[in-house]
C-alpha cells in the first residue's frame, strides 16, 4: 500500500496534478461536495422531507444574511412548505450524486462489456452491437432518458411510479450513455486483439474472458476514466434537465434539479433563494466535476503535454 | 470580439423595437395568455368555465349575465314562463350572423338541441327539459317535465350556432371529446358574437377579430385579439413583464406580489365562488389504502373531527396560497344564494397533544396510515396545499402517503363512476363551484346527498357521506319557493354537514388577472373572461 | 464507392425499421389505445367492436405492417390529448424547430469553430484561457438555467429582445416561416444562443484539441521547413484536417440540437415538435411520443447519411474501409 502511494506520488499525473491550481481547487470543491452531501443525515440543522419535522409558520424565510426577518435555524432561509433551504440542497446534492454515480457506472459496466464483446467475438455479434450503437445515438440522451422515462410512466400506476423514480432515472440515463465506452473499448480491442502476447495468450489455452481483462483493459481505463468523468457532468445535468422539465425525480424526494424546478415556478415573486441556492450549488458541482475531467484527460493524453 | 458582436445585434433589434412601438399607434392589438389552450372551439364541447368563457366572445347566448352577474337581454330580448312549466324566449330581431345570415328561431331550437344532443357536455343543463319548439319565427318554446325556475339561469352560458353553416358543414352534433372526435365546429366558428374567429392553431395560438355587423353596441376598442397558450408560468410573467403580452390570466400566487410590483402592470383579484376543499371516503367499511384493516376509520366522526381541526387554513392562506385565499368552514362561497355568514366560522384548532388523545380515544393511540390523492394542474397551488395538509396530520401522527397526478387521470380515478360505483380513493381534494344556477342547492344535491346513480343526485360525493336528513332537507328545498321557509331548511341543512365534519372546506382561491397598465378590463367574480369589456388606451 | 453508399443505405433502412419497431410497441402496447380513445362509459361490446375495427386483434407483425404502412404515408392516428391528427400536429410545429435547430447551428459554426481555432493556436494567451474557462462555464449550466438568465436579462430587465414564441411568422404554402419579418428575427435570437451554447463549447474544444494535434505533426513541421507562411499552415493545413472529425461531431450535433431543442422550446413558449412531445410524455399521449420518435429517427438517419458523404468527400482515406468514425473524443 505504502509502495503504491509512494509510486502514486512519484507519477507524471499526480505532478501535473501539483502543478495546476485550479484542478486542485476543482478536486477539493469535489470532495468536499461529495462529503458534506453523503454525511447530510449526520450534519444537517433539519431533516426537510420528513413531514412531521415541518411547520408552515416557518415558510418563505429569507436567508439570515439579507434579511432581519431571517432565522439562524434557517441560515439560507426556507420553501414555502417551511423546509430549510441549506438542508435541502445537502439532501438534493447527495441524491443528484447517487443519480449521477449510479448511472455512470450503469452506463460504464454496460458498455465496456459490449465493447469487449462486440470487438473480441467480432463478425455479426460486432454487426449487431455496433447497430445498435448507431440507433442509439440516434436519439440523444436526454431524449432517450424521457423516452423511457415516458414508458415507464405509461405502464406503471403514478404511486409505483414515485416510488421507483430513482431507479427508472438512474437506468434511463446510463442507459443514453453507453455507447462512447462501448467505441472506445471496441476501439481498443481490435488494435490489442491481434498482437503477438495477446495472440500467445490464446495459444496456451487462457480463456477470452480473462485474457480480455487481463490484457485489454488496463488499456483502456485511462479513456474510459476521462469519459466517467465527463459524463458524471453530464449525467447530474441531465438528470437536473429531466426534473426541471417534470418527468424526473418527485417532489418528495428532491435532487438539485426538482429543486430548482420548484423554486422557478416562485422565481420572479421575489423569493429568489429557493432557487439560486440550489442552481449555485448544481453549476458548482458540475463545474468542478468537468475541471477534473478536463485535466485528466489532458494529463491522460501524452500528446498533448 | 464575439462579444461586440453580439451587442450590436442586440442594439439593433433595440432601435427596431423602439420605432415599431411608435408606429403602432392605430392597431388595437390585444394579446393574452393562458397557461393552457381552449379545448375547442365548439361551446359545447366541455361544460368548463375557460372553454365557454372563450367560446362566448364568438357566440352570444340567449340571455348573458351583466358585470354583476345579473341576467340581461341578449339574443333573447324577453323570456319568462307562460306557465308553470312553460318558457317562452323572445328572439332579437335583426340579428346577423358573421356570414350575413340572418339569425331566426330556427338556429335557436338547432343550438339548444345541439347542446342537449350526443357529443355535447352540456347536457345537465336540459335535465328538466320535455320539448324545445318554434313558436314563431322569433319565438322558442320550452315545455318542462316538472316547473324550473332556474332555466334561463342554467342557460345563460349556452352560445347559439348558425344552423346553416352546420348543416353545410357536417358539424349538426357536437364533437365528443371524451370519445376523441373532431368535426368542423371543433376548429371553425360561426355565430353571432362580438368576435370572429380568424385563426386557429390548437395550442399554438387563436386570432379573433372584431364582428362588424355585431347587434350590439360595441365597448371595446380593439381591432384584433390574439391569444397565445404559454405552459410555463416563469415564462408567461416574464412575457406580460416585458410587454410582449398585454394581459395574463390566471396568475400564480407566488408572482402576484413582484407583478405588483412592476410599474407597468395592473394586479386585479377578488374571490373565485369556488370553494377548495378535502373529501374522506365514509362509504366503504376499509379504505382503499389504509394501516387500518377491518374497519374504517373516517366512520368515526371524533377521527374526521381531528383532521378538520388539525388542518391551519390560515397558514395555508399565509405561505402556500400567499394571501390569495379566503378560508372558509362552508362548501359555499359568499354571493352564492343560500351561503349562510353567520355559520362560516372555523372551529378551534386542536393542539398536537389534544389531537394526540382524541385519535386515541378513537381507537388510534398510535395514529395510522392512509393514502391521499390531489390533483396537481386543477386548482391554484393544489399540490402543495396537499403536501402542506400532510406535514400538518403527520405532527398529530397520522402518517399520510400523497400520490399527487395530472387531472384527466386524478379525475378519473376518484370520481363516482356513472353507476354509481365510488372512485378509487380514501382522502381526497376537490373544488366545487355552482356556476350555472349561484344557488346553494346545487351544492347539496351534487356534493352531499347521499349518492343515488337513479336519481342523479351525490353523484360528485366522492366520499359517500350520507345523513338521511339532510337528504330530506335537501330534497325539500328544490320545490320550495317561499324564500324564508327555503333559507330556513338551508339553515339546517348546512348546520348538519358542519357538525358531522363531513367535509373538510379549505378556502376560495383568489382569481388574480393581470394586465399591462395600459389595458381596462373587467373582471367578473366567475372568472369569465368577457373581451367586450375590454378597451386598449 | 457505389457499395459504400449502397451499404450506408440498407444500414440507414434497418435503422429506420428497429426506430419503427420500438415506436411500434409503444404505439401498441404501453396503455391500452382503446382506453385512451373512448369514455368511462363505453360497453365492453363497443371496446370490442372498436379493438376490431382499429385491427388491434390483428397479429402483430401484421399490425407492425400496418403501422409501417400508415407510418410512410404520415398517418399516425388522432392525439389522445387534443383528438387532432397527429400528423397535422407535427407539420404544423415542424418548421418552428426546424429553424430554431438551424439558427442555432449557424451560431454554433460561426462563433464556434473560429473560437477553436483561435484557442488552439494560442493555446497560452490570456483570451484562450478566458475562452477556455467561459466554455467550461457554459457546460457546466444546464440549458434551461442559461434560458431563465437570458430571458431575465435581455426580456425583463432590458426590454431588448421578446421571451416567448415566434414573434411574427409568415405562412409560405404552409411552411411558417420566422425568417421573414423582424419580430420573427429578433424572436429567434435569444432561444439560437440557449440551444447552441452547450454544442458551441463542444465544438469549440473539440476544434481546439484537434488543432493542438494537428500542429504537433510532423506533416505540419515539414510545411513549417519549406517556408510556408503561417497563415498557409494554419489555415490551408491545420484547419482542413481538423475538419473530419469536426463534421461528423457538427452533423451529429445537428440532429442532437433538433432533440435538444424540446428544453429550449420549453423555456421560450416555442411552439415546436419538442414542446409538443414534452407535452405528450406528460399526457402519455402515445401516438404523438410514436410519430415524433419516427421523425426524429428518420431527421437522424438522414443526417447520419449525408455525414457519412460529406466524410468520405473529405478524407479519401476512407474509402476502403466505410465503418470508420471518430471515437474517444
Amino acid at each position: 500500500m505504502a509502495d503504491w502511494f509512494r509510486r502514486a506520488a512519484d507519477s507524471d499525473i499526480w505532478w501535473s496534478f501539483k502543478s495546476s491550481p485550479l484542478t486542485v481547487v476543482a478536486a477539493v470543491a469535489t470532495l468536499l461536495i461529495i462529503l458534506v452531501s453523503f454525511l447530510s443525515p449526520l450534519i444537517a440543522p433539519h431533516t426537510p422531507f420528513d413531514p412531521g419535522s415541518l411547520n408552515l409558520s416557518d415558510g418563505l424565510k429569507p436567508p439570515v444574511f439579507v434579511s432581519d426577518e431571517g432565522d439562524w435555524t434557517f441560515p439560507l432561509g426556507t420553501d414555502d412548505q417551511g423546509r430549510d433551504i441549506l438542508s435541502s440542497i445537502m439532501y438534493g446534492t447527495r441524491l443528484s450524486l447517487v443519480v449521477g454515480f449510479a448511472s455512470v457506472i450503469v452506463a460504464m459496466v454496460l458498455g465496456i462489456a459490449l465493447g469487449l464483446v462486440s470487438g473480441y467475438v467480432g463478425g455479426a455479434v460486432d454487426a449487431v452491437i455496433m447497430r445498435i450503437a448507431d440507433v442509439q445515438l440516434t436519439f440523444p440522451a436526454i431524449l432517450v432518458a424521457l423516452l423511457i422515462d415516458g414508458i415507464v410512466r405509461g405502464l406503471i400506476s403514478v404511486q409505483r411510479h414515485d416510488e421507483i423514480a430513482i431507479y427508472v432515472i438512474v437506468g434511463a440515463i446510463g442507459l443514453s450513455f453507453w455507447v462512447q465506452y462501448a467505441r472506445t473499448v471496441r476501439g481498443s480491442v481490435l488494435v490489442e486483439k491481434n498482437k503477438e502476447y495477446v495472440q500467445a495468450a490464446r495459444v496456451i489455452g487462457l480463456s477470452p474472458v480473462l485474457i480480455m481483462v487481463r490484457h485489454v483493459l488496463p488499456n483502456v481505463t485511462g479513456p474510459v476514466l476521462v469519459i466517467a468523468t465527463l459524463n458524471l457532468g453530464l449525467a447530474i445535468i441531465s438528470e437536473a434537465t429531466l426534473s426541471f422539465l417534470g418527468v424526473g425525480l418527485p417532489s418528495t424526494q428532491p435532487s438539485l434539479g426538482t429543486l430548482i424546478r420548484l423554486g422557478n415556478e416562485v422565481l420572479q415573486s421575489g423569493d429568489w433563494w429557493i432557487t439560486v441556492f440550489p442552481g449555485a450549488t448544481l453549476a458548482a458541482l458540475v463545474l468542478a466535476v468537468n475541471l477534473l475531467g478536463d485535466w485528466l484527460r489532458d494529463a491522460l493524453n501524452p500528446k498533448l503535454r | 470580439m464575439t462579444f461586440s458582436v453580439r451587442h450590436s445585434v442586440a442594439m439593433g433589434a433595440l432601435v427596431c423595437a423602439a420605432l415599431a412601438t411608435s408606429s403602432a399607434v392605430e392597431a388595437k392589438t390585444f394579446r393574452w395568455t393562458n397557461s393552457g389552450d381552449v379545448s375547442s372551439m365548439d361551446p359545447f364541447a366541455r361544460q368548463e368555465t375557460f372553454l365557454l368563457t372563450f367560446t362566448q366572445n364568438i357566440y352570444d347566448p340567449l340571455v348573458r349575465r351583466d358585470k354583476n352577474l345579473k341576467l340581461e337581454p341578449a339574443l333573447a330580448t324577453k323570456w319568462g314562463q307562460v306557465d308553470k312549466n312553460t318558457w317562452f324566449f323572445d328572439i332579437r330581431p335583426n340579428v346577423k350572423f358573421s356570414d350575413g345570415t340572418p339569425l331566426t328561431a330556427d338556429d335557436i331550437v338547432f343550438s339548444l338541441n345541439r347542446a342537449n344532443g350526443p357529443g355535447s357536455n352540456m347536457g345537465s343543463n336540459f335535465a328538466s327539459v320535455k320539448e324545445i319548439k318554434k313558436a314563431g319565427d322569433l319565438r322558442v318554446e320550452v315545455t318542462t317535465k316538472y316547473p324550473d325556475p332556474l332555466l334561463a339561469d342554467k342557460w345563460a352560458a349556452l352560445g347559439m350556432m348558425s344552423k346553416a353553416w352546420a348543416e353545410k358543414n357536417n358539424a349538426v352534433n357536437s364533437a365528443d371529446m371524451t370519445k376523441n372526435e373532431e368535426n368542423y365546429a371543433t376548429r371553425n366558428a360561426m355565430g353571432t358574437g362580438p368576435f370572429i374567429l380568424k385563426e386557429r392553431k390548437a395550442g399554438e395560438r387563436t386570432v379573433l377579430v372584431p364582428n362588424p355587423n355585431w347587434w350590439d353596441k360595441p365597448t371595446h376598442n380593439l381591432t384584433e385579439v390574439i391569444f397565445t397558450p404559454v405552459a410555463n408560468p416563469a415564462t408567461r410573467v416574464a412575457a406580460l413583464k416585458a410587454g410582449d403580452v398585454d394581459m395574463m390570466y390566471e396568475v400564480p400566487p407566488a408572482d402576484t406580489e413582484s407583478l405588483k410590483k412592476d410599474a407597468n402592470v395592473n394586479v386585479l383579484e377578488g374571490p373565485e365562488t369556488r370553494v377548495v376543499y378535502l373529501g374522506m371516503d365514509q362509504e366503504r367499511d376499509e379504505l382503499v389504502e389504509s394501516s387500518v384493516k377491518g374497519k374504517n376509520p373516517f366512520k368515526d366522526k371524533r377521527v374526521r373531527e381531528v383532521f378538520h381541526r388539525s388542518i391551519d387554513v390560515d397558514a395555508i392562506k399565509r405561505t402556500v396560497m400567499r394571501g390569495q385565499s379566503f378560508p372558509t368552514d362552508l362548501m359555499v362561497a359568499p354571493g352564492i344564494n343560500g351561503y349562510m355568514k353567520d355559520l362560516d366560522k372555523r372551529p378551534a384548532l386542536l393542539k398536537p397533544e389534544e389531537a394526540k388523545k382524541m385519535l386515541a380515544d378513537a381507537g388510534y393511540p398510535n395514529g395510522f396510515e392512509v393514502g391521499m390523492d390531489c390533483p396537481n394542474d386543477r386548482y391554484v397551488n393544489d399540490e402543495k396545499i396537499c403536501q402542506a395538509v400532510v406535514s400538518m396530520l403527520a405532527r398529530v401522527g397520522v402518517k399520510v402517503n400523497l400520490r399527487a397526478q395530472t387531472r384527466n387521470l386524478y379525475f378519473a380515478k376518484i370520481l363516482r363512476k356513472s353507476d354509481g360505483k365510488p372512485g378509487e380513493t380514501s382522502f381526497y381534494m376537490l373544488g366545487w363551484s355552482p356556476a350555472q344556477t349561484y344557488d346553494v342547492h346545487n351544492v347539496f344535491e351534487a356534493l352531499i346527498q347521499t349518492p343515488n346513480a337513479a336519481t342523479k343526485k351525490g353523484m360528485f360525493n366522492a366520499g359517500g357521506y350520507s345523513n338521511p336528513a339532510l337528504d330530506k332537507l335537501a330534497d325539500a328545498m328544490e320545490q320550495e319557493t317561499d324564500k324564508a321557509k327555503r333559507d330556513d331548511m338551508i339553515r339546517q341543512a348546512t348546520k348538519l354537514y358542519v357538525d358531522d365534519f363531513a367535509y373538510i372546506p379549505l378556502h376560495q382561491q383568489a382569481v388574480v388577472w393581470a394586465a399591462r397598465k395600459n389595458i381596462d378590463l373587467f373582471q367578473p367574480a366567475d372568472n369569465a373572461f368577457p373581451l367586450r369589456f375590454v378597451t386598449v388606451k | 464507392m457505389l457499395a459504400f453508399i449502397l451499404r450506408r443505405l440498407v444500414q440507414s433502412v434497418a435503422v429506420l425499421l428497429a426506430v419503427g419497431v420500438v415506436s411500434f410497441f409503444l404505439f401498441r402496447y404501453v396503455g391500452d389505445p382503446i382506453n385512451a380513445m373512448v369514455g368511462q362509459d363505453t360497453s365492453q361490446q363497443e371496446r370490442d367492436a372498436l379493438r376490431e375495427k382499429l385491427g388491434l386483434n390483428d397479429p402483430a407483425p401484421v399490425q407492425f405492417f400496418h403501422f409501417l404502412v400508415n407510418a410512410a404515408q404520415g398517418k399516425f392516428g388522432l392525439s389522445y390529448r387534443t383528438s387532432e391528427p397527429v400528423s397535422r400536429m407535427i407539420l404544423e410545429r415542424l418548421p418552428a424547430t426546424l429553424e430554431l435547430s438551424f439558427c442555432a447551428s449557424l451560431f454554433v459554426l460561426f462563433f464556434g469553430v473560429p473560437m477553436g481555432v483561435y484557442t488552439g493556436l494560442y493555446p497560452r494567451h490570456w483570451s484562450s484561457r478566458l475562452l477556455q474557462a467561459v466554455s467550461l462555464i457554459g457546460v457546466s449550466l444546464p440549458t434551461f438555467l442559461i434560458g431563465i438568465l437570458l430571458i431575465l436579462f435581455f426580456s425583463v430587465m432590458l426590454h431588448w429582445l421578446p421571451s416567448f414564441g415566434r414573434g411574427e411568422t409568415v405562412d409560405i404554402g404552409g411552411w411558417t416561416t420566422n425568417f421573414l419579418t423582424r419580430k420573427g428575427l429578433e424572436a429567434l435570437i435569444l432561444p439560437s444562443i440557449t440551444l447552441g451554447l452547450f454544442q458551441l463549447t463542444l465544438i469549440m474544444r473539440l476544434v481546439r484539441s484537434e488543432m493542438l494535434e494537428v500542429m504537433r505533426t510532423d506533416y505540419i513541421k515539414f510545411a513549417r521547413a519549406r517556408g510556408l507562411t503561417n497563415r498557409a499552415i494554419n489555415f490551408g493545413h491545420a484547419l482542413k484536417n481538423t475538419l473530419v472529425p469536426v463534421i461528423t461531431v457538427a452533423g451529429l450535433q445537428l440532429g442532437a440540437l433538433i432533440a435538444f431543442a424540446l428544453v429550449t422550446e420549453t423555456v421560450f413558449a416555442w411552439p415546436g415538435v419538442g414542446q409538443l412531445f414534452i407535452q405528450s410524455v406528460q399526457f402519455s399521449d402515445i401516438p404523438v411520443m410514436a410519430a415524433y420518435l419516427m421523425l426524429i429517427g428518420l431527421l437522424f438517419v438522414v443526417i447520419n447519411l449525408v455525414v457519412d458523404l460529406l466524410y468520405f468527400a473529405v478524407d479519401p482515406r476512407l474509402r476502403g474501409g466505410g465503418t470508420a468514425r471518430a471515437g474517444g473524443h
